[in-house]
């Protein structure tokens, strides 16, 4: 799996009630979420975010709330991975869940810059940094995640496990 | 090597002798969560998982408190949606708006967390029921859905940090400005991942209150879940409530912890969480004068009747300042009727507060207490993001319930124990 696009950079601690502020939670519908993601911290994100772009924050990037909303809107932006220094564990667990592509890569998010071109190679791990020429690795996935991205989410998951 | 108390009650779920930090087990659950936002998509997640009813009827708490009585449309659509669910299903907990609560405070008073189990909910605030000696943590819809098809989940077995508590709070200090002096200490992401445990002298001059107060926002230091070990006071609550014998789960003397903090519970001050996060705790001596328009006493964090007579016995006798709505939300209808009994109600209403009916409203800027463009709010809830509770300009000062009501008394942020030495 690969993933091309331009870089929205973002700081330490971005919340959920930024991702997604929770007077927009009286809907689950993606698209209505997506209509306003982001919209607490960055005014601009709905207006230019193009199908493919890509989010790079820095640490404990989804903390808050437990609401699956904030991943789902992201992913229905467009965004096609987001690279943090870390994440918060619920966020994390939520965006395995659903299928929100995540990587944790210190080392990218020293370096790369708001607007940077970035291409994603998955199954290596390899994020490069067209703008800059630099490539970064990612953390890999311990096994169990990703057999769980492998099937395409828990519910799959679960349900090949019934079946073994 | 020997286990914490978290990584017992995970073990014993998994069927496993032992665990150990950063392993993945799946485990059974003894309670799944959920609440009117977080429930519809759990119910549109639960077919994929392939079984037609849930795996427990008496095992799934379904709890309209967020946007519950409904507060528009939308939400009485997602109310509507859990409703027939928990119907469809013949859910056993589910309460009707009337009945309801704050989820974290309902459950434990209805006896439905009991120690030694293995919980989840839909919300990130589950972490409350360690109060009780549980491993209880916040997950997803789909998660939600997950446990409620099959009764089993996925966990990474955390690490631990322990807290080590010695003596005994001075008068006006409580759990709450205990739990925002540690998050001050160790950030928002200092216990990433982690478990929280509790332990030491201290723990028992902790009232279940204190403790629920604690082991609530666990979370906004980062942490999987918070938990307190079982003693009398524990087994007290939990006596009539639990229809469940409660399974003891301790520590072991060889237990691995990445840190360990001791924290003496009488030097710690009445703290506030300046805006935008938890961990921008300030004690008296380094707030200056800040004016409110906002206070809030309520919610999963501060709801409960303990936190209504601490609120009380500062607001007696006195008023709210002309310029401050002071909002009073009882977390469940239980504590509602607990506090009209006791007279708190003609305290508040007397001091000129608004006394509502059991919501989150608030708290998540939903509604109740929504604030304008630049307006500053105290509130005894546990989050302060932007936007939290309302514009993008407004700020949450997060505080104990005593604070927040000396607070709204003089309209600016202050100091309940220093208000009231002077007030005598």
């Amino acid at each position: 799996m690969q993933a091309r696009g331009n870089v929205f950079r973002y700081g330490d601690n971005v919340d959920t009630d930024v991702i997604i502020p929770a007077r927009y939670l009286n809907t689950s519908d993606p698209k209505e979420l997506a209509s306003h993601c982001m919209e607490d911290l960055d005014r601009d994100f709905t207006h230019t975010v193009k199908h493919g772009d890509i989010i790079v924050a820095d640490k404990n990037f989804g903390c808050g709330s437990s609401r699956e909303h904030a991943p789902l809107a992201i992913k229905a932006s467009g965004i096609s991975c987001v690279i943090a220094r870390s994440f918060a564990r619920i966020f994390y667990r939520n965006s395995l869940n659903i299928g929100l592509p995540i990587l944790e890569c210190p080392e990218a998010c020293d370096a790369v810059k708001g607007g940077d071109m970035v291409s994603i190679d998955f199954d290596k791990g390899v994020i490069t940094d067209e703008t800059q020429g630099k490539t970064f690795h990612a953390e890999p996935f311990p096994p169990f995640m990703q057999a769980l991205i492998a099937a395409g989410g828990l519910a799959n998951y679960m349900r090949q496990e019934v079946k073994e | 090597m020997g286990m914490t108390m978290s990584q017992k009650i995970l073990a014993s779920h998994a069927g496993l002798k032992e665990v150990h930090a950063g392993q993945l087990v799946m485990a059974d659950l003894d309670l799944v969560l959920g609440n009117d936002i977080t429930t519809a998509p759990a119910v549109s997640q639960f077919p994929k998982f392939g079984h037609p009813a849930v795996f427990d009827k008496d095992k799934i708490a379904l709890v309209p408190d967020h946007f519950a009585p409904n507060k528009d449309i939308k939400a009485a659509t997602q109310c509507k949606c859990m409703r027939e669910f928990a119907y469809a299903q013949r859910i056993t907990h589910y309460w009707e708006t009337g009945r309801a609560g704050v989820e974290h405070a309902l459950l434990p008073e209805q006896g439905l967390t009991n120690a030694g189990d293995l919980i989840i909910g839909a919300d990130s605030h589950t972490c409350t029921y360690g109060a009780v000696g549980a491993f209880s943590t916040g997950v997803g819809s789909t998660d939600m859905a997950c446990g409620m098809a099959t009764g089993r989940d996925w966990f990474k077995v955390p690490s631990a940090i322990r807290f080590i508590l010695h003596g005994a709070f001075r008068p006006y200090v409580s759990g709450k400005d205990l739990i925002l002096s540690i998050i001050g200490m160790i950030g928002v992401d200092g216990a990433l991942y982690q478990s929280m445990e509790f332990t030491g002298d201290g723990v028992a001059n902790l009232t279940m209150d204190d403790r629920f107060t604690v082991c609530n926002m666990a979370i906004e230091a980062g942490a999987k879940n918070g938990i307190f070990p079982v003693d009398e006071k524990t087994l007290a609550y939990l006596e009539g409530r639990s229809r469940r014998e409660p399974v003891i789960f301790r520590a072991d003397e060889d237990a691995p912890y990445t840190a360990t903090y001791e924290i003496d519970l009488s030097r710690i001050k009445s703290t506030v969480s300046f805006p935008h996060l938890p961990e921008n705790a300030r004690t008296f001596d380094q707030i200056g004068e800040v004016r409110i328009d906002q206070s809030v006493i309520g919610s999963c964090t501060n709801g409960r009747l303990s936190d209504l007579e601490a609120a009380a016995a500062i607001l007696k006798g006195r008023t709210v300042a002309p310029w401050v709505r002071c909002i009073v939300l009882p977390a469940t209808q239980q504590i509602y009727k607990q506090a009209m009994d006791e007279g708190l109600f003609d305290i508040f209403i007397d001091a000129g507060c608004v006394v509502s009916t059991p919501t989150c409203g608030p708290c998540l800027g939903g509604y109740m207490g929504v604030l304008a463009a630049g307006e500053k709010a105290v509130s005894t809830t546990n989050r302060n993001f932007v936007g939290r509770m309302g514009d993008v300009t407004s700020e949450v000062y997060l505080a104990s319930p005593a604070t927040a009501a000396a607070s709204a008394v003089t309209g600016y942020l202050t100091d309940p124990a220093a208000y009231m030495k002077e007030a005598h």
